[in-house]
């Protein structure tokens, strides 16, 4: 066997390294080695997170085009390293907490191999590996949603998890199954797109897309498939929620749209796109609806986090812009997103409030905490100075320079919802700055990490819009191949 | 007697559909997980048999199988150990008995 093939596999290495040096020094160190463990993840993580962005991608197939380095692929695990980075110096404090501190391995442990799963997926050019790596990243995260044994809630979010997870890949591997038959023998996103075609306007196949959508669905937690989402970000940890909701969304889209774009391709674009159009405009809206209502921040985030996830898939519509706009936007996203969970994460390790009336009055006792949480509110309501809005107005010109009408429809959409989000964006706002009455969390000072965290996301969030450099990178990327 | 790809078929079908319903339907997360396994094992028949009968030069399908059978153990697997975990926070399986969070 060729082992040079593995050279092709990087940033698999590094993480497979990572997750390795992390393993055995949490299985053989000593009581007092133990505390070190934190700084050792984060600072190892940090370093390969650095040299994924340094090493330039190798661009080629390896394993009979199974797994693919491409610039774009190499581009989103870039991407979503930042996202685990900073999750991991956020939860920083709350691993070293009494409950949580001898398990505190496994919890960095599961992530790292979640991530591993993310990154075969996002490589993945056929569909064995697919489901491989969609099952690794979803099978120990409904472990570590279950991860705070002593609270009621967090099993119960872990059972609806794993019982909705394992219906959507039985339903995608149906799904698949029924493409299998079209798909002249091999399971190759390049074969199956040159032979869909046989299929083509047969009842059958209509019936695998729709299931295929719906199983990647569930992981996106696109509308119709949505309702566990809500349980599972309020009953789990908060440190697993942020990564949940960003990290394993990012990648689950990037690699629904490779899906589209190489296996289903345009020979059957008139029947998926429907579909997809249907499912985006229900997403956004009925995220946006619902949010509205929810008085806990964690269930709150859940139902923007799905509208936001219609927005991360308009760029399905617009080929290789939309990608560029589409990876650009999981990057805003992340940074956006995290900086909410790093404030209620900082909350919650010193309180134990999530309630949204509990943050009234927030900025008379934690006004740097305040500042960020507001900063992070505007940047995803998409209010123009900040990255947010950047994210979203290249992810709707992206779009609309396809030119067809229904798109200008659908993007008037998103437009409408847009101002909605607003609207409960600004709620927490008010809560924080405007409501009158004595603050209901005292003054405290947040952990290093968090601090740490809250810096970098900020710091997103306003430069990022700025500074064009990162939507090139993702342009060029997407057009050094996919 | 020659039997065709719709004998195999067919059972594919009705046992994806029972097992939708009782995943539906049902109130025991034990039954819940056996209607899991009904879909599961449904996608793998249909794997083998287009294998089978459509592509019987190649083995990717029944690779495929292998793979799915082994990836539904260890689903199982994890949703068996936290289906213990609830039953020792409430004492039943009940699913009517884990609504705390809705809407």
């Amino acid at each position: 066997m060729d082992y040079s093939q593995f050279g092709a596999m990087l940033p698999e290495l590094i993480i497979l390294g990572i997750f390795l040096v992390v393993f055995l020094f949490d299985t053989f160190s000593g009581e007092r080695a133990k505390k070190a463990l934190t700084p050792l993840t984060v600072i190892l993580f940090g370093l390969g997170t650095v040299a994924i962005w340094l090493i330039p991608s190798c661009d080629m197939e390896v394993f009979g085009g199974m797994y693919v380095d491409s610039p774009a692929c190499k581009a989103i695990k870039a991407i979503l390293n930042i996202g685990v980075f900073i999750v991991f110096l956020q939860s920083a404090k709350w691993a070293e907490s009494d409950e949580v501190a001898i398990r505190k391995g496994e919890f960095y442990e599961l992530i790292l191999v979640t991530l591993f799963g993310m990154y075969l997926m996002v490589s993945a050019r056929h569909f064995l590996l697919f489901v491989i790596g969609l099952e690794s990243a979803s099978l120990p995260l409904a472990a570590l949603v279950a991860f705070n044994k002593k609270h009621y809630e967090s099993h119960e979010a872990a059972v609806k998890y794993i019982l909705t997870a394992v219906f959507s890949s039985a339903v995608l591997l149906m799904g698949l199954s029924f493409v299998y038959a079209f798909s002249g023998g091999s399971l190759y996103f390049y074969d199956i797109s040159r032979n869909i075609v046989s299929g083509e306007g047969s009842g059958l196949l209509a019936i695998a897309l729709a299931f295929v959508i719906a199983g990647i669905g569930f992981k996106l937690s696109l509308v119709p498939f949505h309702l566990w989402t809500a349980d599972v970000y309020q009953g789990a940890p908060t440190a697993i929620t942020s990564y949940l909701s960003v990290i394993s969304k990012g990648s689950a889209a990037f690699a629904f749209f490779v899906i589209f774009a190489q296996a289903f391709g345009t020979v059957y674009s008139d029947m998926w796109e429907w579909m997809m159009y249907a499912v985006i405009i229900a997403t956004i809206t009925v995220g946006n609806l619902f949010a509205i209502r929810q008085k806990n921040m964690k269930r709150f985030m859940a139902f923007s986090s799905i509208s936001q996830a219609g927005y991360i898939m308009l760029g399905i519509f617009a080929g290789g812009i939309g990608l560029a706009s589409m990876m650009y936007y999981i990057l805003v996203y992340i940074v956006s997103n995290l900086a909410v969970f790093a404030v209620i994460s900082a909350v919650e390790n010193k309180t134990g409030k999530v309630g949204m009336d509990d943050y009234d009055g927030l900025h008379k006792t934690n006004p740097w905490l305040s500042f960020a949480m507001t900063l992070a509110m505007f940047s995803l309501a998409g209010i123009p100075p900040f990255a947010g809005f950047f994210s979203k107005i290249l992810i709707f010109t992206s779009v609309t320079s396809t030119g067809s009408m229904a798109l200008y429809m659908l993007v008037l959409i998103a437009l409408i919802n847009t101002i909605i989000s607003l609207y409960y964006y600004l709620l927490v706002v008010k809560a924080i700055w405007i409501k009158p009455g004595e603050a209901k969390v005292e003054a405290f000072r947040s952990a290093a990490g968090e601090r740490a965290a809250l810096w970098i996301c900020v710091a997103g969030i306003v430069f990022f819009g700025i500074v064009p450099y990162l939507y090139e990178y993702c342009v060029k990327a997407v057009e050094g191949g996919l | 007697m020659d039997l065709s790809i719709l004998w195999y078929l067919v059972p594919a079908v009705v046992m994806f559909c029972a097992g939708v319903y009782g995943f539906v339907t049902r109130k025991n997360m034990i039954a819940l997980l056996i209607s899991l396994e009904l879909i599961l094992n449904a996608a793998d028949l249909n794997f083998v048999v287009f294998n089978r009968f459509l592509f019987p030069g190649s083995m990717e399908g029944m690779v495929f199988t292998l793979f799915a059978i082994a990836i539904a153990a260890a689903e199982t697997a994890v949703a068996i150990a936290i289906i213990i975990n609830i039953y020792r926070a409430v004492g039943n399986t009940d699913i009517n008995s884990v609504k705390q969070m809705k809407y």
